[in-house]
């Protein structure tokens, strides 16, 4: 069921040459292609329908939408007719209305007048009650569907419930399932009176291949597939539009709210970044916003080992603002610093960043993108000039080849993933490169053409080996590196990738992937003509993740394939704003833009701004402070946003880091693992309460617009600058709008960014400035931003982390569609009915060798630790290889990760632990004791006297 | 993570001009804290556990401006 206000205007837009037509005597010119319904709904003459929608493409099924058209027999469907120069359209006649009106009493005997919950937004209702249809009188007669063949309602899904009663078997459910999500996950079974919409093979939706993305509740014209929570909620009496707060597609939705709570969310049609879709989680899983573990009021306690005391805003802002204060005195301005959060808005993030960097004078400043993306920044800044993707989503669409590394879309960028399989469904060629049979390897109407099956660590040893192909059977594009790319560097390259030890040949031993398949890859990716990179955490978590990016930039400049649609390097997010958390200056050496906190001028503009003296000399990274917290030279942090504890690898060296401190400040909405080890815990807003913009993998900057009021009382915002001008550093905003315009006047590539042109515009793509007035969707076009692209010579440096006797499997992590990043939204939602628990994924062979049976419980141990999980056996991890993720904390995924890290940036090497698995009989203590005793919100005591204000 | 680097830039910059590239990274990246230990160890200690290029590169650091 659409939005109520939508005007659906039947069938897709077309793109052909303009055609001029007349439509009830009103003359209107549309693209040829353009069906007679699309045209008549523009000329605001709308012909009934029921299975036609303008996001599926048409079908003729329905028989209500037929007009007259001059010159032609009989009664053509106005869907499936294609408009035509010249042709003269009737919409309404009394022989229409007749037809119209015989066919609708027919569906109407299905699907009685009132049977709706909603009837005044069904579809079929609406519109038999405009040909004065009430009773249909073939209603209860046996040859209607449902009385030949009733069925029980399906209410397995969490979000949703399907009554066949009120199915018009219409297929627009099919049809998104299958055009709009491309799952294929629903059909009609049965012929005749036994038809019906069947997920799977008459499974009830929860037990299906369905994904849950709800793109066939949304297209449901009747109460059919319904929200569960329209059911109980009731009609909307609101809608604002906003940004999902999950993974990095940043999918615009809109929320619908009743009575002060959201009763419903849906993708926006006006979304770039999603067209008109939402997974799972964006749609449905927004149910954690309001979750009875939210912390909504402010805590404190002299020591981790104390109970919790609520007390005022003020108190726990002064308390917080006085421990620093006392640490810096007595220790040195460098002993503390802040963490900023990828799931903040770009404008909290700038603030965390401003409060360390002008308030606490110190450059300590990092943030969780440290360990996920920071090699994306610095190997693309270095090679093209930017520390960002080069493309924009619907690039996708123009791409010949897709070469996905490192990622798996149809579980971390499900939307995005949607719209990668339309494209391959329409013959674009796939090349996964990944050591698991990520779903994409081979799913409904989709299939690899090579899948390059490598073994974890050995990333840079495949790029190498594949640019060896290219440039040994002369596949490069001379011309555009001649013209592009800087003379020296490629001819370095060139020869380094040349030299026979790169072959894939020379790789196979190395890589586990068979020569011919590392070259059939390469010469599909080459030969394009359009080729396009998607990658993700499997690339740059890695003790040579910034080789790898750099990798896989010269493989793309060396054929051609930046600088236009279709092609490009695409990094794919992992949270909503690890784009924006990099772009707003959260590194601990760079200020917004990118720009090194040692370069005089930018530092100048900073302190003119600010009105204050900035430090010129980096400061500390996330590990950096876990070892200066160690060694006693570290002694306070404000964490915005951030599960450190959970989220960062070798839990016990973080832990013991944490414990160290003196002051831990946290703001989060729920008391996480990391506030475990704090002094003060400031409630934090979730995404629904909160103004701002987040901004995507393609650099789309979005509106974050307030849904509800913040259940804590303050926006995050006013948070931290409470606490900037109780350190002694005031800050005076009265809205996010100025925060950005602040940022607008500090960053070159946003110079051009404000909230009225993204309210205009829907949305931005930076760069965003005088250049580029709107935005630039595809970067790099004629030259790269750095000048000359720069090719970099990429040695293969096999990671420290060996498979031994005693270490004989790799570990590599990964996310599963349902839950999110550490879980800490999607464990509180009803998402849990598909993923509960994480378990450890093991090949047939590996857990026969183990005596391990699918269920059984298996310790895990690696050099840093160990833990148990359940193990689940299956192929789609390699002999050798075993695989988990890491959405629940008792899970301990990172007690077993180790200190590994990127040259360059410090990234955790998350994607390769050497392990062994020995079957257990149970969980290890501290689980079972984790697990009987987690506690629904933190031990507290009440304050004396509860001043709780703003 | 020294030697990590310097892997990185004997490859890329080859070896005569490696050390120059990893002290410019090192200045670049590393905050003082871990510039002034690294520099304590190849003073004190001689750099033991560092590859020439690492070294090389520290005592680079070291120098004055």
């Amino acid at each position: 069921m659409y939005a109520k206000d939508y005007h659906d205007l039947g069938t897709p837009p077309a793109s052909g040459a303009s055609v001029t037509l007349e439509i009830d005597g009103a003359t209107i010119t549309v693209p040829a292609g353009t069906s007679v319904m699309r045209a008549a709904a523009l000329a605001d003459r709308d012909v009934p329908k029921l299975c036609a929608t303008d996001t599926l493409k048409h079908f003729g099924s329905c028989r209500v939408c037929l007009v007259e058209i001059e010159g032609r027999k009989g009664f053509p469907a106005s869907c499936t007719t294609e408009v035509a120069a010249g042709m003269k359209v009737r919409t309404e006649s009394e022989a229409l209305t007749n037809l119209r009106r015989g066919v609708l009493e027919l569906y109407v005997s299905e699907h009685p007048m009132g049977s709706c919950p909603d009837s005044s937004r069904c579809e079929l209702e609406h519109l038999a009650g405009e040909y004065g249809l009430g009773e249909s009188r073939f209603a209860g007669a046996k040859t209607v569907r449902h009385v030949h063949t009733p069925k029980p309602v399906d209410h397995s899904n969490p979000y949703f419930r399907f009554d066949n009663d009120l199915c018009i078997v219409c297929s627009r459910c099919v049809r998104a399932c299958e055009e709009t999500q491309g799952t294929y996950a629903l059909t009609i079974e049965g012929r005749g009176l036994d038809s019906r919409v069947s997920a799977s093979q008459s499974e009830p939706f929860l037990e299906s291949e369905c994904v849950s993305c709800g793109a066939c509740v949304e297209a449901c014209p009747t109460g059919a597939l319904m929200e569960k929570s329209i059911l109980t909620a009731g009609l909307p009496q609101k809608a604002v539009a906003t940004t999902c707060a999950y993974c990095g597609v940043g999918c615009t939705l809109v929320a619908e709210v009743t009575n002060g709570a959201v009763s419903r969310m849906v993708p926006s049609r006006d979304g770039r970044a999603n067209q008109g879709h939402a997974c799972v989680k964006g749609r449905f899983a927004y149910g954690y916003a309001t979750h009875q573990d939210r912390v909504t009021k402010p805590l404190i306690r002299k020591s981790i080992t104390d109970d919790w005391t609520e007390v005022s805003w003020d108190e726990a802002i002064n308390y917080a603002a006085s421990e620093f204060k006392r640490i810096q005195a007595k220790y040195g301005k460098d002993s503390i610093g802040g963490i900023t959060s990828s799931r903040c808005t770009n404008e909290e993030t700038f603030l965390v960043q401003k409060l360390v960097r002008a308030a606490f004078k110190t450059n300590n400043v990092d943030t969780c993108a440290r360990v996920c993306h920071s090699p994306t920044g610095y190997g693309l800044k270095h090679t093209l000039g930017e520390s960002a993707g080069t493309q924009e989503f619907v690039s996708v669409q123009h791409a010949d080849v897709m070469m996905v590394i490192g990622a798996s879309p149809t579980e971390a960028h499900p939307v995005f993933a949607s719209q990668m399989k339309r494209r391959l469904r329409q013959g674009a060629a796939l090349i996964v490169v990944d050591p698991r049979a990520i779903p994409l390897v081979k799913t409904a109407h989709v299939e690899a053409d090579y899948h390059l099956r490598l073994l974890p660590g050995t990333n840079v040893a495949i790029i190498n080996a594949l640019a060896h192909v290219v440039v040994t059977e002369g596949l490069t594009r001379e011309n555009y590196i001649a013209e592009r790319c800087e003379r020296d560097s490629y001819e370095k390259w060139k020869k380094f990738v040349a030299d026979p030890v790169n072959s894939p040949e020379a790789m196979e031993q190395v890589t586990g992937v068979k020569a011919e398949v590392i070259r059939g890859a390469a010469r599909l990716y080459a030969k394009g003509p359009n080729s396009a990179i998607y990658y993700g955490l499997g690339v740059t978590e890695h003790s040579q993740g910034s080789t790898m990016v750099m990798g896989i930039a010269n493989l793309a400049m060396a054929t051609g394939n930046l600088g236009r649609e279709g092609v490009g390097v695409s990094p794919l997010r992992g949270q909503n704003n690890v784009q924006g958390s990099c772009d707003m200056g959260s590194f601990p050496h760079e200020f917004s833009g990118y720009r090194h906190v040692s370069d005089d001028s930018v530092r100048a503009q900073f302190e003119s701004m600010w009105k204050v003296q900035l430090s010129g000399e980096q400061g500390l990274r996330i590990p950096n402070m876990f070892e200066a917290a160690l060694d006693g030279s570290f002694k306070g942090m404000y964490i915005q946003g951030e599960d450190l504890a959970q989220s960062d690898p070798n839990t016990s060296h973080v832990t013991a880091a944490l414990s160290a401190l003196e002051c831990m400040v946290i703001q989060d909405i729920f008391h996480n693992e990391t506030a475990r080890y704090a002094h003060v815990f400031l409630p934090g807003t979730s995404f629904l309460e909160k103004d701002g913009t987040f901004t995507n993998a393609e650099r789309r900057i979005s509106r974050v617009r307030k849904v509800i009021e913040p259940l804590c009382g303050l926006a995050d915002w006013e948070v931290t600058m409470r606490l900037s001008t109780a350190v002694g550093y005031p800050m005076n905003y009265e809205h996010p709008s100025q925060i950005m315009d602040e940022i607008a006047a500090l960053t070159p590539t946003f110079t051009g960014v404000t909230y009225e042109k993204i309210d205009r515009l829907g949305s931005i793509q930076w760069p965003c400035n005088a250049k580029a007035p709107e935005g630039t969707p595809t970067m790099h076009v004629g030259e790269f931003v750095r000048g000359k692209g720069k090719f970099y010579v990429t040695a293969y440096v096999p990671t420290n982390e060996r498979t031994s006797s005693k270490y004989p499997l790799l570990l590599t992590t990964g996310r599963v569609l349902t839950q999110y990043n550490v879980g800490a939204q999607t464990r509180r939602t009803q998402n849990l009915a598909w993923h509960s628990e994480d378990r450890l994924e093991i090949h047939p062979h590996d857990a026969e060798a183990r005596g391990i049976e699918h269920g059984d419980w298996v310790g895990i141990t690696s050099r840093a630790g160990d833990t148990v999980l359940r193990v689940e056996i299956t192929d789609r991890v390699a002999v050798g290889v075993v695989y988990t993720t890491f959405h629940f904390p008792e899970s301990g995924a990172n007690l077993i990760t180790t200190d590994n890290s990127d040259w360059a940036t410090n990234c955790p090497e998350y994607k390769v632990t050497a392990v062994q698995v020995v079957k257990v009989a149970q969980p290890a203590a501290w689980q079972r004791r984790r697990q009987a005793a987690v506690p629904a919100s933190p031990r507290k005591r009440r304050a004396p006297t509860e001043t709780v204000g703003n | 993570m020294a030697n990590d680097i310097a892997n990185f830039f004997d490859a890329e910059s080859g070896k005569d001009k490696a050390p120059e590239s990893v002290r410019f990274h090192i200045s670049r990246y590393w905050e003082p804290r871990m510039r002034r230990e690294i520099i304590e160890h190849v003073q004190q200690k001689g750099g033991a556990g560092l590859s020439d290029t690492a070294r090389a590169a520290v005592e680079k650091l070291a120098a004055p401006a």
